[in-house]
């Protein structure tokens, strides 16, 4: 029964170690401090024993005590501050040629989605050694990914786009869990991520059924839905040219600038008259409710594919000028 | 137990009127008080009762003693009842209702019906919050995170969020009658600078329930009217936004902590110089870190949000910003350490608190900096890291600050003197068993717990196990004092004026007080903590 007893957790990613690092050197800190708290107290409470014949010393405080315990506590604040931030910051950052895994969470499961087309419940497998991009919306209420051997954790919003990544460094499964309460079975909201050698990967990729690549089935629904009515790759249309669009600055009409990523295409989408192009009309009706997130997140792939150069990895580049 | 003759009873605040109407329509301070103490004393036990059942499903990994509903509405309601009806109102309306007047040297607070009225305002959210219990409770969390409280929940979401909202605005009109009476009713001279610090903690705290509370109030009604009307404000499908709940939510509940904790420092400042026969160390340092925590307390909310996909940018600002919000509170610390030094120390019962207050609120404090470490942040939160890290904060410090003070106060407040030894054995349980369950927990959450899991990994059970034994000890080192401090009153042996030898205006007058708290208003030439000018009790503490 207790034949598995872990004080810590398995270092899995990338970035698990420098975690444990700053995490090592807190406790270091942390326990020293407590520590000599703990034996002042006691040393006074043994020292300074009220007993016949010992008086109190009157003492008024010390203001370059004072000082010196203000200042070097936030001396040494602001180095964890800065650590802790440049940590958080890789965290935040997905490599730019890390693969896409597209995640739809629901009250109670994980939906993920390769590139390729491989489609999972519960259970991502990954190949070790590669920057793996999660990008990731809710279907209902607020979840959170998190997988403790990766030390990453990032909440899946209803109604817009999260990123996290990771870069799996050891072969093996892993738990992944819901962190954010979502309701009823919160607590079996868990699956597991299966880092795999690139060989096994690959039987893992070419064993499992598939349903075409994710772009592939993102243009489908492209041409199905009218889309290329307005945007054309090969002529000005009514809709802004969307071939290499993905990563760009886009100028919009209120004179903003917006980056095209993932939420802005998913956005666009959803509610188009949100933001403008510069030169375009707000003409684009909403798709809100015509295609649910798992097509979002196939017109996204879609369109992301669109900027690859033709050597991309997968999905049918399609450079402007095309068809 | 030498019972010596009862002398002839004086007259004081709890024999000048007997009978229902007297409590009920008390405008006596003191009264109010105790009104509050029994109230938030059975909202407490319900609380812990949750917990109780809590950590009995917890024993073992798999779901077996509750169903999931019922664990979701079970660690719910323990947050709501424990936060919004014991923690807040703990220390700030049972004993500084009954002290700040005393202290100022006033007869009685500055509004006294407004007192006796947010007494009824807690009573009748505290009814609504029973009614919703019985009849199904609520599973929204504590936090009301939206969509799903607004939208998803089955549950008794309004009800609830009402009785919070009404909590509230008791909770503010406490923190106004106190920032008038601080201001407008201390006696002929007693100077700011020579306030008690228990006042000044309690004049901070009164800021952030004046200006915080109102925040909590709107968030709220917004999340009432989003789920009663289905207007759109936080759902997404109906182009809410999610994040704005929680921004709005932090905003007020992050500053609640220091309202729970700040009264606590205050309580732990009048016990330490006490029994160690010395004045402050660093008085106006640590009456302004005081201020200082309720000021940049409002600036630091969003470090609950670090994964919840706020920027960048506005991460790291909330991460420096809550280190600075950490150095008043490492200050405090150190002079209270070093009130001890050269002292002549008495090791009664509300001095183990104190030592056990400064103990784990500085475990609590140091696993902050954790917290607000971004990259650190990211892997714990939401992980039983954060609820061991909380707890310690808010039962590590605040209850053991309440009960401490409770003790230190209780010949004041009944005039009687509980058993010592029980209370030092009951102290000593309580900091074992608040050790044993809670410290597992820092490690199940770097392990990579999830909070709010009714179902977990086999291989987390072990500290799981530990966790609830400690709970057990826990639980009776809270149910003894109530069963001694209820003995006392008719048993125990008569407090003297001031048993411990203590400094402060309260003490000046008799045990139990008069209705007026002194037959003459004192004038007051000396600064706080005089204790070089104060004798030092006998070892024991001094019965009449």
């Amino acid at each position: 029964m207790f034949s598995d007893f872990p004080l810590w957790p398995v270092p899995a990613s990338s970035g698990a170690g420098n975690v444990d690092a700053l995490f090592i050197f807190l406790l270091l800190l942390g326990g020293f401090v407590s520590l000599a708290i703990f034996v002042m107290i006691v040393m006074f409470a043994v020292k300074f024993r009220n007993r016949p014949g010992h008086q109190a010393e009157q003492i008024e405080g010390s203001v370059p005590l004072e000082v010196t315990w203000s200042v070097v506590p936030l001396a040494i604040f602001m180095v964890i501050f800065v650590w802790g931030a440049i940590l958080y910051f890789r965290e935040r950052t997905p490599p730019r040629e890390a693969d896409a895994v597209y995640v739809v969470a629901k009250q109670w499961m994980w939906k993920l989605e390769h590139e390729q087309g491989q489609k999972e419940i519960n259970e991502l497998h990954v190949p070790v050694g590669r920057d793996i991009k999660l990008i990731m919306t809710s279907q209902d209420v607020i979840h959170s990914f998190y997988v403790p051997a990766f030390r990453i954790k990032q909440d899946v919003l209803p109604g817009r786009y999260t990123t996290a990544w990771f870069h799996a460094t050891r072969p093996g499964v892993y738990h992944l869990f819901c962190a954010e309460y979502c309701g009823t079975s919160h607590s079996g909201m868990i699956g597991q991520v299966v880092v795999l050698e690139p060989a096994q990967y690959q039987a893992w990729l070419s064993g499992g059924i598939t349903f075409g690549s994710l772009a592939a089935n993102g243009e489908s629904l492209f041409q199905q839905l009218g889309c290329p009515t307005c945007h054309r790759f090969d002529i000005q249309g009514r809709g802004p040219n969307l071939a290499g669009i993905f990563g760009q600055p886009v100028q919009l009409e209120d004179g903003r600038t917006v980056l095209a990523d993932e939420n802005y295409i998913r956005e666009s989408i959803l509610s188009p008259n949100a933001k403008i192009v510069s030169g375009f009309k707000p003409i684009m009706p909403t798709f809100q409710g015509l295609v649910d997130e798992d097509q979002v997140t196939a017109l996204v792939a879609y369109i992301k594919s669109l900027s690859r150069p033709p050597s991309g990895a997968a999905g049918p580049a399609k450079p402007a000028p095309g068809t | 137990m030498a019972t010596t003759a009862i002398p002839v009873e004086r007259e004081h605040y709890l024999n000048t009127d007997y009978g229902i109407r007297s409590w009920l329509l008390a405008t006596d301070h003191k009264r109010i008080a105790l009104l509050y103490l029994v109230t938030i004393t059975l909202f407490f036990f319900i609380g812990g009762f949750f917990a109780l059942l809590i950590r009995l499903e917890l024993l073992t990994p798999a779901g077996d003693l509750v169903l999931a509903d019922t664990y979701n509405k079970l660690f719910t309601m323990h947050g709501q009842v424990m936060i919004f009806f014991f923690l807040i109102p703990s220390i700030p309306a049972v004993l500084g209702n009954f002290l700040v007047p005393m202290m100022v040297g006033a007869k009685d607070l500055a509004f006294p019906r407004i007192n006796l009225l947010s007494w009824y305002l807690l009573v009748g959210a505290g009814v609504l919050m029973l009614h919703c219990i019985i009849t199904g409770g609520v599973d929204s969390g504590w936090t009301f995170y939206t969509p799903f409280s607004t939208a998803f929940s089955n549950t008794k979401v309004i009800e609830a969020g009402l009785a919070i909202f009404i909590a509230g605005f008791s909770s503010i009109l406490t923190g106004l009658n106190f920032v008038v009476t601080i201001h407008r009713m201390r006696a002929p001279g007693l100077t700011w600078s020579r306030l008690p610090l228990f006042i000044w903690a309690h004049y901070a705290t009164s800021i952030i329930q004046l200006l915080g509370t109102p925040v909590l109030a709107i968030t709220l009604l917004l999340v009432v009217f989003e789920r009663a009307f289905h207007l759109g404000i936080f759902d997404p499908t109906r182009g809410g936004d999610p994040l704005l709940f929680q921004h709005l939510f932090w905003f007020y509940s992050h500053p609640a902590v220091y309202i729970m904790i700040l009264p606590a420092m205050g309580v732990v400042a009048e016990i330490i110089p006490c029994f160690s026969r010395k004045r402050i160390f660093g008085y106006s340092a640590v009456a302004m870190s005081s201020i200082a925590i309720a000021v940049f307390g409002f600036l630091v909310w969003a470090h609950h949000m670090f994964v919840a996909g706020i920027s960048l940018y506005s991460a790291m600002i909330f991460s420096i910003l809550s280190y600075l919000v950490a150095v008043p509170s490492a200050i405090k610390v150190f002079n209270w350490t070093a009130t001890m030094y050269k002292g002549s120390i008495h090791f009664e019962t509300p001095m183990l608190y104190a030592m056990g207050f400064i103990g784990l609120f500085t475990v609590g404090g140091l696993t902050g900096l954790f917290l607000a470490a971004l990259g650190i942040d990211v892997h714990v939160t939401d992980t039983y890291f954060v609820i061991a890290h909380f707890h310690y904060i808010m039962v590590g410090g605040a209850v053991m600050g309440y009960l401490g003070g409770l003790h230190f106060w209780w010949p004041k407040i009944s005039g009687r003197l509980y058993p010592e030894w029980l209370g030092k054995f009951a102290a000593l349980t309580v900091f074992l068993g608040f050790n044993l369950t809670f410290f597992p927990q820092f490690i199940l959450g770097y392990l990579g717990m999830p909070r709010r899991y009714w179902e977990y990994p086999a291989e987390f059970q072990v500290l799981n196990v530990l966790s609830t034994a400690g709970s057990t000890i826990l639980a009776v080192g809270y149910v003894l004092p109530m069963i001694y401090f209820l003995w006392s009153m008719r048993y125990g042996k008569l407090a003297d004026d001031n048993p411990w030898g203590a400094a402060g205006l309260e003490w000046k007058t008799t045990s139990p007080p008069p209705t007026d708290n002194f037959r003459e208003i004192p004038e007051v030439s000396w600064e706080a903590y005089n204790y070089d000018e104060i004798p030092s009790p006998a070892e024991v503490p001094v019965g009449r």
